[in-house]
């Protein structure tokens, strides 16, 4: 066609211009992190009845160190300094939470910078780190005080009888039975976010409602739960159930809030249900053959190392693709 | 009962109250129209008038060039002023013609021969449809006259009207339905003639009752069309996804929907074949929404194509003071403007005007291995990798992994928690692993 004239545009209206979608969920980086910590509120406060007010000097040991960690490295390393987004002082609410009653607040705060420092920062920053920063923190603890962080507390509440030893270690050490009800309401010995069954429920019942947790990472755990202690159990009686597996120690604080971190969980749903089994199977072999009472902690840590691998493997078939099309 | 759909999605919210109540209304004639004669995918029509030309409406002011094309006509009587570079809605400049409106609102227009749908051949079908000009209403303006001569070898076995209207916002589509059922299901059964397809099916998203209880009442008596709501989750109009819903098949990548027997319309398609055969009407009128928080008074609107986006806006009482944005088509695929003297094109479906409460932008944090954009794709594929990719010039990589797929629905952006922007990185790597595709295939 022959152009005879070029119309220039009549007026200019500059709007915004990014490109679609236009719409966007409500959810940041910054709110999730803060809805998290929110979920960790019944088992805050269910530590705080159980064990009294001095823990709550230790969580907030726990927070101020990671969250000064995380802002001097990031301001050392010359980055956006962002204490504010709530994941580091998350971290140290978890590491905190995963601590005995009445645990010396100077080693919190190692914990919680080792945590920060090592578990996180060096891999540079949120979203980078292989294993979860809390449970680095946590596991440094266990290996730098071994007798502190092992050394347990009666609950406030305690009737005669009930030791101050975790149900897990009283089977273990003294093959003693706890009672079920205490385990759920979280009379019992233990670390301060996992002697309370119902709490560690209801915040992460809250997370998976709001679509934060993926249902399939708690679920996949206790299943796993069920069948590898269940097949023990069926051996021999004398190994534990597969409901106190599940009531015992920090497992379902772990299924909640520790197996569930995002950064360190795989990112397809087949790699969820893979990752939850093999915590499981790892948690139940530590718990039935291990030296030690408890293995959630190592048992998510070694996961943590499947990852990258898991979400390699398990990468879903592309709609439509049909399987000889499938490439190498 | 659990309602049909398809594996992932997102539920935005869906801002249909501002317009579901709006009838449609005719908008007065503006002064001057702009018709890019690219006003669908395919070959550019070539302009038959020149500078001075008066025009009648209906008039053929450019006609198809080769197959995949179609004609475009002037909706006004009005005096050629130009032809050249406009701006258009896709934010590129493209050849059109400008037509200026002489002041007589009803001036005779030019009308083909009406048909009868009873006795029509399916070669007059096709024929008239491409001689409307009739281009796909959902967004991509593929030509119709295309769509309905499939290759000999392909065995089509249903034919699906997208009803769903999955975008937030439009309620075009919806208004159509409740207002026009008897002509839908007039044009619908003209698609299934000439594609000589004896199953029809009319999918619906169930967050529109009232239309579903509508075309259900209406088509209890005719044979082999059945209507199916659909449970409403974005993007369950992309056609992929609503053949999934339909049949349970899946249109393998690269694939068209016609391999998998299936040929998918859009409502106002319906509507337009029914008006072009039956009343003999060319297609020179844009059915659109006008919505969003930041326009004064949301409508329903009959514009005829090529009127300024600006005189759209104005009809509706103008825009308030916390407009921020300005979108052509629906938020999660359309395009934002700046330049309103664009004009309305034959498958422009919405004019957006967002407010800042609306488009809401929280700071991007780096990614967070949520996995919450692999739940969501609808076509399986994982975005946060492959706007990694992208990020990192790993084009290769993003080839490898099938980035070409990717249909740029937007659900991945959406969703993300870190507000990565993962389908505009996606769209990059997906555009440069074309181009790569391209080069090799030269060589």
């Amino acid at each position: 066609m022959t152009t005879e004239t070029i119309a220039e545009p009549k007026q200019k209206v500059y709007f915004d211009l990014t490109t679609s979608p236009h719409l966007h969920s409500k959810w940041s980086t910054q709110k999730v992190m803060w809805f998290v910590n929110i979920a960790l509120a019944p088992t805050i406060a269910a530590a705080l009845v159980f064990f009294g007010i001095y823990q709550a000097l230790v969580m907030l040991t726990a927070v101020a160190f990671a969250v000064g960690t995380e802002a001097s490295i990031q301001a050392i390393r010359k980055k956006e300094v962002t204490w504010f987004d709530g994941s580091a002082a998350l971290t140290g609410l978890l590491l905190a939470l995963t601590l005995p009653p009445n645990f010396s607040l100077s080693a919190t705060a190692i914990g919680s910078v080792v945590a920060i420092g090592l578990g996180k920062q060096i891999f540079g920053g949120l979203g980078y780190n292989i294993f979860n920063p809390a449970l680095v923190g946590r596991a440094f603890l266990q290996a730098a005080f071994p007798v502190q962080i092992t050394t347990w507390t009666k609950p406030n509440f305690a009737v005669d009888g009930i030791t101050s030893a975790t149900p897990l270690a009283a089977l273990k050490f003294d093959s003693l039975i706890s009672d079920q009800t205490a385990m759920v309401v979280g009379n019992i010995g233990g670390s301060l976010g996992e002697t309370s069954a119902i709490a560690v429920l209801v915040g992460g019942i809250f997370l998976i409602a709001l679509g934060i947790v993926n249902w399939r990472i708690p679920f996949s755990m206790t299943i796993g739960m069920i069948v590898f202690g269940g097949i023990f159990w069926l051996i021999n009686p004398a190994y534990p159930s597969p409901v106190f597996h599940i009531f015992a120690g920090s497992f379902l604080f772990g299924a909640m809030f520790m197996a569930t971190d995002w950064v360190t969980s795989p990112i397809t749903n087949k790699g969820m249900w893979i990752f939850g089994l093999g915590i499981a199977l790892v948690l139940v072999i530590i718990r039935v053959f291990g030296g030690l009472p408890e293995g959630v902690m190592y048992a998510i840590l070694f996961m943590n190392g499947f990852v990258p691998m898991i979400n390699r493997y398990t990468t879903p078939r592309v709609f439509g693709a049909v399987k000889e099309e499938k490439k190498k | 009962m659990s309602l049909r759909t398809f594996h992932g999605g997102v539920h935005p919210r869906e801002y249909k109250e501002l317009t579901e109540n709006c009838a449609f209304e005719v908008i007065p004639l503006p002064e001057e129209i702009i018709l890019p004669l690219a006003q669908h995918l395919g070959k550019e029509a070539s302009a038959q008038v020149k500078k001075g030309d008066e025009v009648i409406p209906g008039q053929l002011v450019a006609k198809a060039e080769g197959f995949v094309s179609a004609p475009v006509h002037t909706s006004v009587a009005g005096k050629v002023m130009s032809l050249g570079k406009q701006t258009t809605s896709s934010g590129f400049p493209k050849d059109a013609i400008v037509i200026k409106t002489n002041g007589t609102v009803e001036s005779e227009k030019i009308l083909l021969p009406p048909l009868n749908p009873e006795t029509i051949t399916p070669d007059e079908i096709r024929n008239r449809v491409a001689e409307a000009g009739i281009v796909g209403q959902g967004g991509a303006a593929f030509p119709t006259s295309v769509k309905l001569s499939p290759p000999k070898d392909k065995v089509i076995d249903v034919v699906i009207l997208n009803g769903c209207e999955c975008e937030p916002y439009l309620t075009r589509d919806y208004r159509f339905m409740i207002e026009r059922p008897d002509d839908l299901i007039s044009g619908f059964k003209l698609i299934m003639k000439a594609l000589d397809v004896k199953r029809g099916v009319i999918g619906i998203e169930n967050n529109k009752p009232e239309a579903i209880k509508i075309i259900t009442e209406k088509v209890r008596n005719e044979e082999g069309l059945e209507v199916i709501s659909l449970k409403t989750k974005y993007p369950q109009g992309a056609e992929k996804m609503l053949i999934k819903a339909v049949n349970g098949k899946e249109v393998p990548p690269g694939k068209l929907p016609m391999d998998v027997g299936a040929v998918i319309q859009n409502i106002g398609t319906a509507i337009a074949i029914h008006d072009a055969v039956v009343k003999g009407e060319v297609l020179t009128t844009a059915a659109l929404t006008v919505s969003g928080k930041g326009i004064k008074i949301p409508k329903n609107l009959l514009v005829p194509v090529g009127t300024p986006i600006q005189s759209v806006i104005d009809f509706c009482g103008g825009v308030t003071e916390d407009a921020v944005k300005i979108v052509v088509g629906g938020p999660m695929m359309g395009v934002a403007q700046f330049d309103l003297h664009a004009p309305v094109m034959k498958a422009t479906s919405g004019i957006l005007v967002l407010t800042k409460d609306e488009v809401v932008e929280n700071p991007e944090t780096p990614c967070l291995r949520c996995g919450q954009c692999v739940g969501a794709c609808p076509l399986n594929l994982i975005p946060t990798k492959l706007a990694r990719y992208s990020q990192l010039h790993k084009y290769e990589e993003a080839e490898d992994a099938d980035v070409t797929v990717c249909m740029e629905c937007g659900t991945c952006a959406y969703t993300c928690p870190a507000n990565i922007p993962l389908v505009q990185w996606i769209r990059l790597g997906k555009q440069k692993v074309l181009e790569m595709q391209r080069e090799r295939a030269v060589k």
